[in-house]
């Protein structure tokens, strides 16, 4: 018996090495680099540097104010739609719903590039709004993914309990900001961290919609092509700090992943 | 609120979604550079997109680094995901972790540090489509991961367990007990890897060979030319690519109604 359940736990041997080689240890590669210099000698420079460049700062600040300010238009278009879709009887739900999910397993430059002609043709010039068309882009590029858990959490509410708050004299309002808004944030925390991370660092989005500001994303880029590991490996933690804090501010709160979208 | 408002609602957001790649797919179909004035009717983007040799190898190229990399991943997820179920406790959490790392990490950090790791560090060549394949792998497999364990949970464990009392040696059991349970969870693993590898761009671009090109990591070098006959075959591209998407939707929605139906009925 002891043999057995030895030899189904040994299949877990494989990935478990796998992880420590292409998700632990690159971690580690990157603590170190971003601590080191091109001497390989220890500093905080990488880290103070950041802290201290007006325009580093300033990219953090920007990337803060594209992904905040994304997130909420994400919201404030997706909690009505999953909302409408999610308590509507309609014969064909799962088809529209369906639609609402579908772009994302298009691809997304594509779909850029689609965004980009339309702005192109209703702006004129897309330097003209580079912040407005920053948002519109990710809006675009991201909306599915906040549409998908807030309408899975509102679908699985028990419709019991808002039968009761009628029962007990609630008006429809009323009933939606006790019942329905407060037992739908799981879904909210879902879709805003599917949101506000990406829109950190898709800095394609950016690039693709001739907006050369420059976002946390954009700095790991340049870092990149210019062959600054360290520089570029001090962006990378900041950002895993960030995610990290965000991890662990909304811990337990949140449901499953759902970048699996619909297929799960 | 009214229902006009709603229906209303629904319709832009809709409209907005759909409204770009359904103008770029009109205009794909004519002579025109530019949105805006409609020209002739043509199919030239169409055999551009599929006479063109570099944008041929392009396709072809992505395809098969999402098949590659989702079938390695799907294999890891599933007997990782296995492992760990089977697990003590301690040893799955651990798993689980790791597991989420790559899940919740911006593509960006991924690629950046598995681009050091690899490149910089162990000094292996992007041009052996190592760095690339293993990047995928590392985005995909914790997704596979994530699809099996849900089934594992499902699964009823006395079958393996008759299983083995009838005589059954455990691998004869884990094949042909344990894996038809979680197959769905597998299938739908499989496809989650190839959606995510197909519309993967920063991990291709910090991993890739200069040589190769991703459908992303093309068109993105491609929208900074200025290339026109180029520009409008993606069109056709994106066309092709919207249909195909469509035409899966609409047939795995059809096939979901009719299970519901059946399992109704009886």
């Amino acid at each position: 018996m002891h043999k057995i359940s030895f030899s189904r736990k040994a299949l877990g041997i494989p990935y478990v090495i796998f992880l420590m080689l292409f998700v632990v240890a690159p971690l580690f590669v990157l603590i170190y680099y971003a601590f080191t210099n091109g001497s390989g000698q220890p500093t905080l420079q990488n880290l103070t540097g950041f802290f201290s460049d007006p325009n580093t700062l300033g990219t953090l600040f920007y990337s803060f104010g594209i992904a905040m300010t994304t997130t909420l238009v994400c919201l404030l278009l997706a909690y009505p739609t999953a909302y409408i879709l999610a308590t509507s009887k309609l014969k064909g739900q799962s088809v529209i719903i369906m639609l609402f999910i579908m772009p994302m397993w298009i691809n997304f430059s594509l779909r850029i590039t689609a965004l980009k002609e339309i702005l192109t043709w209703i702006e004129g010039n897309l330097a003209y709004y580079p912040f407005l068309n920053a948002v519109i882009g990710m809006t675009y590029d991201f909306l599915p993914f906040m549409i998908l858990p807030i309408y899975t959490t509102i679908s699985k509410l028990d419709g019991a309990l808002l039968e009761a708050a009628r029962d007990l004299g609630a008006d429809e309002l009323t009933a939606f900001l006790k019942v329905t808004l407060p037992l739908s944030v799981p879904g909210i925390i879902s879709g805003v961290s599917m949101v506000f991370l990406p829109a950190m660092t898709n800095y394609v989005v950016l690039d693709m919609l001739y907006n050369s500001t420059y976002i946390m994303g954009s700095l790991i880029g340049s870092y990149f092509a210019a062959y600054n590991w360290h520089g570029g490996s001090m962006i990378a933690l900041i950002l895993l700090a960030i995610i990290c804090l965000f991890t662990l501010l909304t811990r337990g709160a949140e449901d499953e992943n759902p970048r699996g979208g619909a297929l799960l | 609120m009214r229902k006009s408002v709603k229906v209303l609602f629904i319709v832009f957001v809709m409209l907005f979604l759909y409204m770009p790649i359904l103008m770029l797919a009109l205009y794909s179909f004519t002579t025109a550079t530019n949105i805006g004035a409609l020209r002739g009717f043509s199919m030239h983007n169409y055999v551009t997109l599929f006479t063109t040799p570099e944008l041929v190898s392009m396709i072809f190229g992505t395809l098969t680094l999402a098949i590659g990399a989702s079938l390695i991943a799907t294999v890891l997820g599933t007997i990782g995901a296995i492992g760990s179920f089977y697990s003590k406790k301690g040893m799955a959490s651990a798993i689980n972790t790791m597991n989420q790392v790559p899940v919740v990490n911006a593509d960006v950090v991924t690629g950046f540090s598995i681009c050091i790791l690899l490149v910089v560090v162990l000094g292996v060549s992007k041009d052996t489509y190592i760095p690339l394949v293993i990047g995928h792998v590392t985005l995909c497999a914790p997704f596979v991961y994530l699809s099996v364990i849900p089934k594992l949970k499902q699964m009823d464990s006395s079958i393996y367990e008759a299983a083995l009392d009838l005589g059954a040696t455990p691998f004869t059991a884990l094949v042909k007990i344990v894996l038809p349970q979680i197959l769905s969870g597998i299938l739908s693993g499989f496809a989650l890897a190839i959606t995510l590898s197909l519309d993967d761009y920063f991990i291709a671009t910090y991993t890739k060979p200069a040589t190769f090109d991703t459908i992303s990591t093309y068109v993105v070098n491609a929208t900074k030319g200025g290339q026109t006959t180029i520009k409008t075959a993606l069109w056709a591209l994106s066309t092709v690519i919207f249909v195909l998407v469509l035409l899966i939707v609409l047939f795995m929605n059809y096939q979901a109604n009719k299970k519901s139906e059946g399992t109704e009925t009886v």
